[in-house]
């Protein structure tokens, strides 16, 4: 099969009905360049919302559940084995909130090449004293580097700087907190634990993460300054945030974590599930889309394919005639559409890169997310490839039928019935 | 003896719509290497019918067809495409250029498909072939820009430009005034005189069958 000559011939038949070949390619170009617009701006906003959830949760969360004991003392006894206890009005076990040898397992953590980084936290629910108000809220105690590290802390600071956080005794409050308390940056809030302990602090940032349950109860402040107001020794953590090189993997590690360290563990999987399920849906109904706009395109191929095919009659009988055979017209065809898909195609991705280059530029200014300004585009060259892909799957199948209807057509029937 | 290029054993074919009609019934036919043949007969007598038999491009028929003392009955598409662009050169009553190509493309065509020359080279033959026929000046222009005689004196450079064993032509005069149609003629004569050239010729015209070498009279799907 001569490729080159067959090629040339799909040319000259598209040059001489160039304006239906200009239609047809301009509805892949049209669905190629929805489709990337779409997917990704889709996967921009899938991708921020993530980076939302990613940022304020680990990857493997280590800390001590409140629960009961899982063996109680009349397990032990030997004139019970074997037989159906039932304890009633069973107590959660205080076993304390801090996590036991913590700094060992975090020196052990960070040896392991699956993770990227480990960082420490305390948590402790509070109550933040406004005059005779008290409004109850949490304090993280964090090592800010870590935790700058691993969540980016600074993304969710609208005025302050986290590094004043090492100072003894600063903290960085919630907007809604501050908003409730009329404070601002300088000004000292009066904190008191559940035990009772009383201590100032000094503000010296405003947090805003976009979520108002949040910004209305959390502040962050350092390790130490967190363990002196919990009057706590300085190995005293509560959480170990552990974030790993693939995310995938997060379940398996968790529970390896939990059992090596004897602690509880939870997975960014379990605890965003929710979350995962609106990315996929958003990415299904995205290429749902793109791939619908594909097949109308696709239609649109097959007519015009077939008229030309049929305004053709002479030419294919002539070609026959002269010695090509059925599935020499039938791959004169499919090229044909193909060159009309892959150029379609090609400035489909073209004009898709422009819009998504045009929608990532827009302002988009929400007071729920401070570190967005614009729309959120992903340009990830994964999209570009499903795109042109998707272009030559369907015009090749839209080209398949009529092309076969060409390779079958009876050159004695056409020259005959002139 | 002249080797044998076309031969038909027992060659019958039927139409069965609207109903079962025999049009050729048992032709036996033999055409010489050299041979200037032309098949006439009454509208419906099957000569045209007979001839796209002869060309392999129907193959709906009982008998056997040999081109070359090779049987081609029975043989799969793509090899009788391959032999009706190597063997066999055609001349249509309807000229039958490709409107997308210019003069000398459409030359070339089937040439560019038996792939046996280069570019290069094809397109010397097919300048020397339009020279020969006196269509040289030609070349570059489009199809739709000649004339009917111009356009079936194309059509038979492009018959030539696989040196075929044979050439065949249905009613190639059909659509010419007299002075192309001698032209035409002229052209088949001097093909014959100077290269040896096997022709065989579906005509109405009995001034132009007069003239070749041998008539094959058709009556009623017989050769008589």
């Amino acid at each position: 099969m001569n490729v080159k000559l067959l090629f040339n011939i799909a040319l000259h038949l598209l040059r001489a009905r160039f304006k239906q070949s200009l239609v047809a390619a301009v509805g892949v170009t049209f669905g190629i360049a929805m489709f990337i617009s779409l997917v990704s701006f889709m996967n921009g906003l899938n991708d921020l919302l993530d980076g939302l959830m990613l940022n304020r949760t680990p990857h493997v969360r280590l800390y001590n559940e409140i629960q009961p004991s899982k063996h109680q003392p009349v397990d032990f006894d030997p004139q019970y084995r074997n037989q159906t206890v039932i304890i009633n009005s069973v107590k959660p076990k205080d076993r304390g909130k801090s996590i036991y040898n913590g700094k060992a397992i975090i020196h052990d953590l960070k040896q392991d090449k699956r993770v990227v980084d480990v960082a420490p936290k305390i948590t402790a629910p509070v109550f933040f004293n406004s005059g005779t108000i008290e409004i109850s809220g949490v304090v993280y105690g964090v090592d800010v580097a870590a935790e700058e590290k691993l969540f980016r802390l600074s993304d969710y600071v609208i005025a302050g700087k986290v590094a004043d956080l090492n100072q003894s005794n600063s903290i960085i409050i919630g907007k809604g907190l501050a908003d409730k308390m009329l404070m601002k940056i300088g000004d000292v809030v009066k904190v008191t634990t559940a035990k009772g302990n009383l201590s100032t602090f000094k503000i010296v940032g405003i947090l805003q993460i976009g979520i108002a349950e949040l910004d209305n109860t959390m502040s962050y402040t350092s390790l130490s300054s967190a363990q002196k107001l919990l009057g706590a020794p300085t190995n005293y953590i509560t959480d170990i945030q552990v974030k790993l090189f693939d995310i995938q993997q997060a379940p398996a590690l968790t529970k390896e974590f939990s059992k090596k360290y004897e602690v509880d563990g939870m997975d960014y999987q379990t605890t965003n599930s929710q979350f995962e399920t609106g990315s996929t849906i958003r990415s299904i109904i995205s290429y749902a889309v793109g791939i619908v706009l594909l097949i109308v395109a696709g239609f649109g191929i097959y007519n015009i394919l077939n008229m030309m095919i049929f305004e053709k009659m002479d030419s294919i009988a002539i070609l026959k005639a002269t010695g090509f055979s059925g599935r020499d017209v039938q791959w004169i065809f499919i090229i044909l559409s193909m060159i009309i898909g892959f150029t379609g195609g090609i400035c489909g991705l073209l004009f898709g890169y422009i819009f998504t280059s045009i929608i990532d530029v827009i302002p988009f200014n929400t007071p729920a997310l401070p570190t967005i300004t614009t729309y959120p585009i992903s340009f990830r060259p994964l999209f570009y490839g499903i795109g042109i892909t998707f272009a030559l799957t369907t015009t090749f199948i839209a080209g398949w039928f009529p092309a076969r209807k060409a390779g079958k057509v009876d050159p004695v029937e056409i020259i005959r019935g002139k | 003896m002249a080797a044998l290029v076309l031969e038909t054993r027992q060659l019958t074919k039927s139409f069965y719509d609207p109903a079962p009609f025999e049009v050729l019934k048992k032709i036996d036919l033999q055409i010489q290497q050299g041979e200037f043949v032309s098949i006439v007969g009454k509208s419906g007598c099957g000569k045209s019918t007979l001839l796209y038999l002869l060309s392999t491009m129907d193959t709906d028929y009982q008998g056997e067809i040999y081109i070359d003392n090779e049987l081609v009955t029975g043989k799969s598409d793509a090899s009788l495409a391959l032999i009706r662009n190597a063997q066999i050169g055609f001349v249509f009553q309807f000229h039958y250029l490709l409107t997308e190509y210019n003069v000398v493309q459409n030359v070339m065509l089937p040439g560019m498909k038996l792939g046996k020359y280069t570019k290069d080279e094809i397109e010397f033959r097919a300048m020397e072939h339009l020279r020969t026929l006196g269509m040289h000046e030609q070349a570059l222009k489009m199809p739709n820009q000649l004339s009917g005689g111009q356009k079936q004196r194309v059509a038979i450079a492009r018959a030539l430009i696989n040196d075929p064993l044979i050439i065949m032509g249905d009613e190639p005069t059909g659509n010419l005034d007299k002075k192309n149609s001698d032209l035409v003629f002229a052209i088949f004569n001097e093909l014959v005189q100077e290269r040896q050239q096997t022709l065989l010729i579906v005509t109405h015209d009995p001034d132009f069958a007069a003239r070749t070498h041998r008539i094959v009279t058709m009556e009623d799907g017989r050769i008589v």
